[in-house]
């Protein structure tokens, strides 16, 4: 199981209130940070073309810089228009101080 | 059952009726428009329609298959043309008539006319709906010249994309500086000068006398003698909130349809959303008729909501944006021409912010390519936090930080 896991950046580089991006075979992802647990899902927001690690964080809330939209970034869901369908997301390990996902959790 | 009627299918019109079905409301839904397409989203027109070479994708609120899936009557392609209080019933232009419970006004605001000799030449393109945008298209190409007449935000964009196609593009703009009602003189000087730099003949301060002139070649005849000759006219000289129905059923109206801040009207069974409203906001104090996709999906949410049975109140700070020459500008607040003005970060690359201040007050803030900060301060606006000047202008001082601090007793 391990072998197949693929670090995406540094735990410390995230905090509660700013995601950070990182990228994963070509495709942009989001990891966030929240309650002293982290969380992956794919950057771009699902309605257009807003980049979730630079929106807004609000509990386990993400907010697209774009329209304002939201999901839960633990379920992928959309909560708040205009953003209708779901996010994909990725579980996490922590290890070595560095955030890990199994990539094939989702194919690309 | 409860009849839910929506008329304009508009971005509001659309957002209402994914709101009432999303909120539990089960009863039957007309949706009236007078345009024969289901709702889209008008921002692209301007953007994203006239700068992409390939055939680009249409931002439709809903795809068509939901509106089956949701039991939604359509009636596209119809005007209403009079709403009758007292039966409670609306008559559109075929002359049949329909009865609502509820209603929704979203008929958002229509283009303001050149009113100058010639303003109705063929080729005076103002940009509201996809076929405006269809039509002015052809003409972004390196052998035009674009006349565009008014530097608002539309105009701007249709600026921006006619020069990023190569096209010969001059502004014309009656007033001293551009987006004068949408931005502080700061940010209207940078554009300005933004504009220049990216080739814009833009002149400010001049006035239009008439336009003539063949067909296919225009003719605009400034009130200083020059005549300029145009491929294409993009007339974007603001909007009127459509509100005659309602005038006419003795609604009150005041520029806009007056709403409370649960969207109802003077009439506790029609409600209004979108462009067209002229409503209160709880946080500003003040009453705004808003012209932006927010107040357009936000406001129909809460009519929808109330409607629903959930009550609500629509109250939120301002927010707006526009892109041009890839750059991102987002506009939150209230801006004034009077306020204190400090900048973080460097606006001269379009990579910062400015913040509007009355006293220790956030009042507005304009992010250059800066979203996440933006956000941040639209929050500080909300919470009427006190800040200082110097530390919205350190860049070490986050802006999350200030927004955390809690509202002071
Ligand atoms: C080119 C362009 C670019 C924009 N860019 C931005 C941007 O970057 N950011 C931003 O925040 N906002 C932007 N906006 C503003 C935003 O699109 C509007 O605020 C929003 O569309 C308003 O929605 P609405 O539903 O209230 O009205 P509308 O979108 O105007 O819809 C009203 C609908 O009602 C119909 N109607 C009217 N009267 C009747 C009647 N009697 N019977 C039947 N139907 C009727 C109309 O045909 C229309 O389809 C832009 C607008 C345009 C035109
Ligand atoms: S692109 Fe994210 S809300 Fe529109």
């Amino acid at each position: 199981m391990t072998e197949q896991l693929v670090a995406l950046c540094d735990a410390s580089a995230v905090s509660e209130d700013t995601p950070v991006q990182a990228k994963l075979a070509g495709e942009e992802l989001c990891v966030y940070l929240h309650d002293g647990a982290y969380y992956v899902t794919q950057d771009l927001c699902t309605h257009g073309p807003g980049y979730l690690s630079e929106g807004f964080v609000e509990g386990c809330e993400v907010e697209c810089p774009f329209h304002q939209g939201k999901f839960n970034f633990i379920t992928g869901e959309a909560t708040a228009a205009p953003c209708t369908d779901k996010l994909r997301t990725w579980k996490t390990t922590v290890q070595d101080g560095k955030i890990w996902i199994n990539p094939a959790e989702h194919a690309a | 059952m409860t009849h839910v009627v929506v008329i304009g299918a508009g971005q509001a019109g659309g957002r209402a009726i994914e709101a009432l079905r999303g909120n539990g409301f089960t009863g039957p839904i007309t949706l009236i428009g007078a345009e024969t397409h289901l709702p889209y989203e008008r921002p692209p027109l301007s953007k994203e329609m006239l700068l992409d070479p390939a055939s680009p994708k249409i931002d439709w609120v809903r795809p068509a298959a939901w509106y089956a899936e949701h039991n939604i009557t359509l009636k596209l392609g119809q005007t209403a043309t009079k709403l009758d209080r007292g039966t409670k019933t609306i008559t559109l232009q075929d002359s049949t008539t329909i009865s609502y419970d509820k209603l929704i006004l979203a008929t958002g605001t229509t283009p303001r006319k050149l009113a100058i000799p010639g303003g109705d030449h063929p080729r005076c393109i103002c940009i509201r709906t996809l076929e405006d945008s269809e039509k002015l298209r052809p003409f972004m190409a390196q052998d035009s010249h674009i006349v565009v007449i008014g530097a608002g935000f539309i105009g701007l964009e249709a600026a921006a994309a006619a020069r990023s196609h190569g096209a010969a593009v001059t502004v014309l703009e009656m007033a001293p500086r551009p987006m004068g009602r949408g931005v502080p003189a700061t940010i209207g000087e940078l554009y300005a000068q933004l504009h220049r730099n990216k080739g814009v003949d833009l002149r400010l301060n001049t006035q239009i006398s008439h336009i003539d002139g063949p067909d296919t070649e225009p003719q605009i005849h400034l009130a200083d003698g020059t005549t300029l000759t145009a491929t294409a006219i993009v007339v974007g000289i603001g909007v009127l909130p459509e509100q005659d129905l309602a005038t006419q059923a003795g609604l009150e109206t005041n520029n806009g349809i007056v709403v409370n801040t649960h969207a109802q009207t003077s009439d506790p069974d029609i409600y209004a959303a979108g462009d067209v409203t002229r409503h209160p906001n709880p946080l500003l104090g003040c009453d705004l008729r808003l012209e932006s996709w927010q107040n357009a999906q936000n406001q129909a949410i809460a009519a929808a909501k109330n409607i629903a049975g959930i009550p609500t109140t629509y109250a939120e700070i301002p927010w707006f944006w526009s892109d041009q020459y890839g750059i991102n500008m987002q506009i939150t607040g209230l801006p004034s021409d009077t306020a204190t003005e400090v900048t973080r970060g460097d606006l001269s690359t379009f990579q910062g912010l400015l913040f509007q201040l009355t006293g220790a007050k956030l009042t507005a803030a304009i992010g250059l390519n800066s979203p996440r900060d933006l956000r941040f301060a639209k929050n500080i606006i909300q919470a009427q936090i006190d800040v200082t000047p110097d530390e919205l202008a350190n860049p070490a001082v986050k802006l999350q930080d200030i927004a955390k601090r809690a509202r002071p007793a």
